[in-house]
């Protein structure tokens, strides 16, 4: 089966979905990247979702378990790349992910990542 | 109404479904969609393709390139035999689910599409018919 690839860079990770991700393969990721949080320290996690062409109920909701559980772990997650066609389908869907954070491209998420970090590093402990 | 293209899948697997949208893609492209109709109509079936293979145990799914007139869309339609649906109007309800997801499976492509319909028997299955026009 398959896998995505999670990078690290600096205290961030970097997911880019790439494939016409299968069920199975979305909830490995979900696992694997709450692992890779803790193991790395991570603070952050930019997932590009660029060349996704479908999400539907099923990976929309993964999107945002992913944030959902990255935050529980104090590390942001920024979604990136986002199409417009399937952001109005989710939309549509009823689905609008309110919870989310986004950035229409890698470069701007990396900026929201930092500036999350630089607000709320004050007083935190360091890592 | 002119029916240009007429596939049949079976719907067995995960690797079906991804299979499915693909052929729904193709096919939405052959009739000149729009990215955003694309989008939509690939989205509902990969819904459909995922309750069929959920709830209904598997089935198959029939894809066709519609001609009416000037109007050329996609008609999908998602047949199983498992154990159907048994209250309809509860179950296209936003939220509605019965195995833990979010409930958005047929509302939510219900709204993405031009025409949908469902039958249902108790015992014998559910065929779920969704049109997307260009």
């Amino acid at each position: 089966m398959e896998r995505i690839p999670i990078l690290k860079m600096g205290p961030y990770l970097l997911v880019t979905i790439q494939v016409d991700m299968h069920d199975r393969v979305a909830m490995t990721l979900q696992d694997e990247l709450t692992q890779r949080i803790v193991s790395e320290r991570a603070r952050g996690v930019l997932l590009d979702i660029s060349s996704v062409d479908v999400v539907d109920s099923f990976i929309g909701r993964m999107i945002g378990n992913i944030a959902s559980m990255s935050r529980v772990l104090d590390a942001e997650t920024v979604v990136v790349g986002m199409r417009p066609a399937v952001a109005i389908t989710l939309v549509e869907l009823g689905l609008a992910l309110p919870s989310i954070r986004t950035a229409l491209n890698v470069d701007a998420g990396m900026t929201l990542l930092k500036s999350a970090r630089k607000m709320a590093g004050n007083g935190r402990p360091a890592r | 109404m002119a029916v240009l293209r007429d596939e049949l899948i079976g719907l067995r697997s995960m690797d079906d479904m991804i299979k499915a949208r693909q052929l729904v893609r193709d096919c939405a492209i052959f009739q000149g969609l729009s990215l955003v109709d694309q989008t939509k109509i690939v989205t509902a079936a990969s819904e459909l393709a995922r309750n069929t293979l959920v709830h209904g145990g598997g089935g198959e799914m029939r894809l066709q390139a519609l001609n009416d007139g000037p109007r050329r869309g996609v008609k999908v339609i998602f047949a199983d035999r498992g154990p159907g649906i048994p209250n309809i109007e509860l179950a296209m309800k936003d939220g509605y689910t019965t195995r833990g997801g979010l409930g958005l499976g047929l509302s939510g492509s219900k709204r993405l599409v031009n025409e949908f319909s469902i039958e249902s028997q108790s015992g014998k299955g559910t065929t779920v018919s969704i049109v997307r026009w260009k």
